[in-house]
């Protein structure tokens, strides 16, 4: 039986180039044998959405470094959720400051991994909590 | 016919050490592991002795102090004539924020100033523009028009203070908002000093804050060349700059060759443009990262000074000492601070920061401890410059020239960094120049491979990060205070720049963009329209649109 491999969407929105990130974390998830599709840099929360929904990924890896997160992060959230996409699990990576991820996890981000985090347990996390799909 | 192989006394030596002495001991007591990596990955050999340097000729390869192919310095006297510049990059919030900030530092002993933008001001965008919303003022400081800079500057003497400013895509609009406040303070241009980032180079291969097609871009930066050579003949219009392609994750003979083949590239579009060699050269500066590993660093900076020499005489034909001579600033790096255990990097600064010392920086950035949480603090900010005062005035190191130099392991090291970067440039050559590798996507790759190469080394354990693969805590208690920048900073800058555009002349201004249009338009320089569209108050985002409008965008291709 050919299991469905898992979808990951790897965004960069908002203004910052630092794609250092984005980029090892985008190769990590392809070589654990899960598709991945890298956005591009500069996206708005709409234009990741809207890949989002084109893609059917089953998660979203945001990489934000330049402390926009409390701005785009929920507005992901809250775009997928408008279309329907309320399992599609949104992950944050990049410099978030302590008191803003209890937040962010409140307004719906699945997971905060921050810098020094093994692509081993970014790979391990998405493993254990993408719904199945039928 | 059988080839003989000639062994040298040293190395006839260095084997009999092995066979007699090493071997022996070697059987009884293994060594640790059985590799021994630098940061960049590179394999280190267990001992260096007077066989590897063999190949070395003092008088051409090291020399004096001052003299070609200048490996042990610029200075004759290193730092015991005056000691390296102490400037710590700093900008966040409002330029009333920043402005404090730096006459702070400057309170504090530091003695030049450099300038952190925030990303709109990095992209060309106003504070009020759709997408700068959740960024203004938030990496650096917001400026969206001469108004933001007058405050910015406020009572800092810019003919007597040096700054460097950070900044790219739009360094020439900077550049000309600089050159006003300067003016209006009564400065004279031709006696400022300080030093534009404007490599733009660097922002395709690693940073990419790009706004205009990489042709185009690469002409804003000669009319800046064009510029200051005739009119502030003391400023750096460029520091081609290693720190951001290193922090994008290359080695350390990566950052060495790409950064040196940007310098290149610069010089050879400058010659093409018709400046003159000597002219514009000894004004191009570099600016290095300071990574972890300590030799491997300081033969980085040695290794610079000669290629550079080398590549001014041998491929330029220079014998003007100035240009010949390579003057760089040094930051330690922001990407091996570790948000784990943040008070671990007090300690990786202070010997980072050690490394850029004993390789002869002309200037030199020390990070603050909690950089990779936020901001820093005025803490932070204080330990980060104290730590380059204690290395100054206590450790001794700037007592003599170069007193690493001689080391068997870093002359070796210095030349084999010297034999990578060359043969980057033979590669890099091959397809063009670097506009052309760059439009390849020959270095983004390099660059790509490197920093999944060393993830993997960290997450093997052969990279070791103390305080994370290494010595990590559960439940670590070390909360620092982080510096916060909030939304309301971005209501005060947007209200300053809508005063502003209720308050300037429209007309000016407007004429002032058409002219900037028609100059780019008519491929003439640049700078005089800029300047007198920054006089009008027009505002970066208006200006980097108008420009837009000629050049186009630039679109990273898939690599």
């Amino acid at each position: 039986m050919n299991e469905r491999k898992i979808r990951v969407l790897v965004a960069k929105p908002g203004l910052d180039g630092h794609d250092r990130g984005a980029k090892v974390i985008a190769r990590a998830l392809r070589d654990a044998g899960m598709e991945v599709i890298y956005t591009g840099l500069r996206q708005t929360p709409e234009m990741i959405a809207a890949a989002a929904l084109q893609e059917d990924v089953d998660a979203v890896g945001v990489s934000i470094l330049s402390g926009a997160h409390n701005t785009l992060c929920p507005r992901i959230v809250q775009l997928l959720h408008d279309q329907g996409m309320d399992d599609c699990l949104v992950l944050l990576g990049g410099i978030v400051p302590q008191d803003d991820i209890a937040k962010l996890k409140q307004q719906g981000v699945a997971e905060i991994f921050l810098p020094g985090t093994s692509t081993e347990n970014i790979v391990k996390f998405l493993r254990e909590n993408v719904k199945p799909r039928e | 016919m059988s080839e003989t192989k000639v062994t040298s006394p040293a190395q006839e030596a260095f084997e009999e050490w092995e066979r007699e002495t090493l071997r022996p001991l070697l059987e009884k007591h293994p060594e640790r592991k059985s590799n021994f990596q630098t940061v960049s990955l590179e394999e280190t050999n267990r001992l260096y002795s007077p066989a590897d340097v063999e190949p070395l000729d003092f008088e051409r390869d090291i020399s004096f102090p001052g003299n070609f192919p200048y490996t042990r310095g610029i200075h004759p006297t290193g730092y015991r004539g005056k000691l390296w510049t102490m400037r710590q990059f700093a900008g966040f919030s409002t330029p009333e924020e920043t402005n404090a900030r730096f006459k702070y530092l400057l309170a504090q002993g530091q003695n030049g100033l450099s300038v952190a933008y925030d990303l709109p001001t990095l992209m060309g965008y106003d504070a009020d523009s759709p997408l700068s919303e959740g960024e203004v003022g938030k990496c650096g400081v917001a400026v969206s028009s001469l108004a933001d800079m007058e405050v910015l500057f406020g009572e800092i003497p810019l003919e007597h203070v040096t700054v460097s400013q950070t900044i790219n895509a739009p360094a020439s609009v900077l550049l000309a908002m600089y050159l006003v406040v300067a003016e209006k303070q009564g400065a004279d241009w031709k006696k400022i000093s300080g030093t534009l980032q404007n490599d733009i180079l660097k922002e395709y291969i690693a940073q990419k804050e790009w706004i205009y097609p990489i042709r185009p871009a690469m002409k804003l930066v000669i009319d800046t060349f064009e510029f200051c050579t005739k009119h502030v003949p003391r400023y750096n219009p460029v520091s081609v700059s290693g720190y951001h392609i290193r922090e994008a994750g290359a080695t350390a003979v990566q950052e060495l060759a790409f950064t040196l083949r940007d310098g290149l590239e610069y010089v050879e579009w400058g010659l093409r443009a018709g400046l003159q060699l000597d002219e514009f050269v000894p004004r191009i500066s570099f600016f290095f990262n300071a990574h972890n590993d300590f030799f491997e660093e300081v033969a980085k900076y040695r290794a610079a000074r000669r290629i550079w020499a080398r590549e001014m005489r041998d491929r330029f034909g220079s014998t003007n000492e100035r240009t010949l001579k390579l003057r760089f600033h040094t930051q330690t790096a922001g990407v091996s601070l570790t948000v784990q255990q943040p008070l671990n990097n007090i300690v990786r600064v202070a010997i980072q920061a050690l490394a850029g010392v004993l390789g002869g920086t002309q200037s030199l950035h020390t990070d603050a401890y909690d950089e990779a949480l936020a901001l820093p603090t005025d803490r932070a900010a204080l330990i980060a410059l104290r730590t380059q005062q204690i290395i100054a005035e206590e450790t001794g190191v700037a007592n003599t020239v170069d007193p690493l130099g001689g080391s068997y392991y870093l002359e070796s090291l210095t030349q084999k960094m010297e034999e990578g970067a060359r043969d980057y440039f033979r590669r890099i050559d091959a397809m063009g120049g670097m506009v052309e590798a760059i439009e390849k996507g020959f270095p983004q790759r390099e660059l790509q491979d490197s920093a999944y190469q060393y993830q993997k080394a960290v997450e093997r354990g052969e990279q070791v990060i103390v305080g994370v693969n290494k010595y990590a805590m559960e439940d670590e208690a070390s909360e620092v205070p982080t510096l916060i920048i909030d939304e309301s900073v971005r209501e005060h800058q947007v209200n300053r720049l809508q005063q502003t555009r209720g308050s300037r002349d429209a007309g000016a201004a407007g004429n002032a963009l058409e002219k900037l249009r028609r100059a780019a338009q008519n491929n003439e320089n640049t700078m005089p329209a800029t300047i007198e569209a920054v006089r009008a108050y027009a505002t970066l985002g208006e200006i980097c649109s108008a420009l837009r409008d000629v050049y186009g965008i630039y679109e990273e291709p898939a690599f």
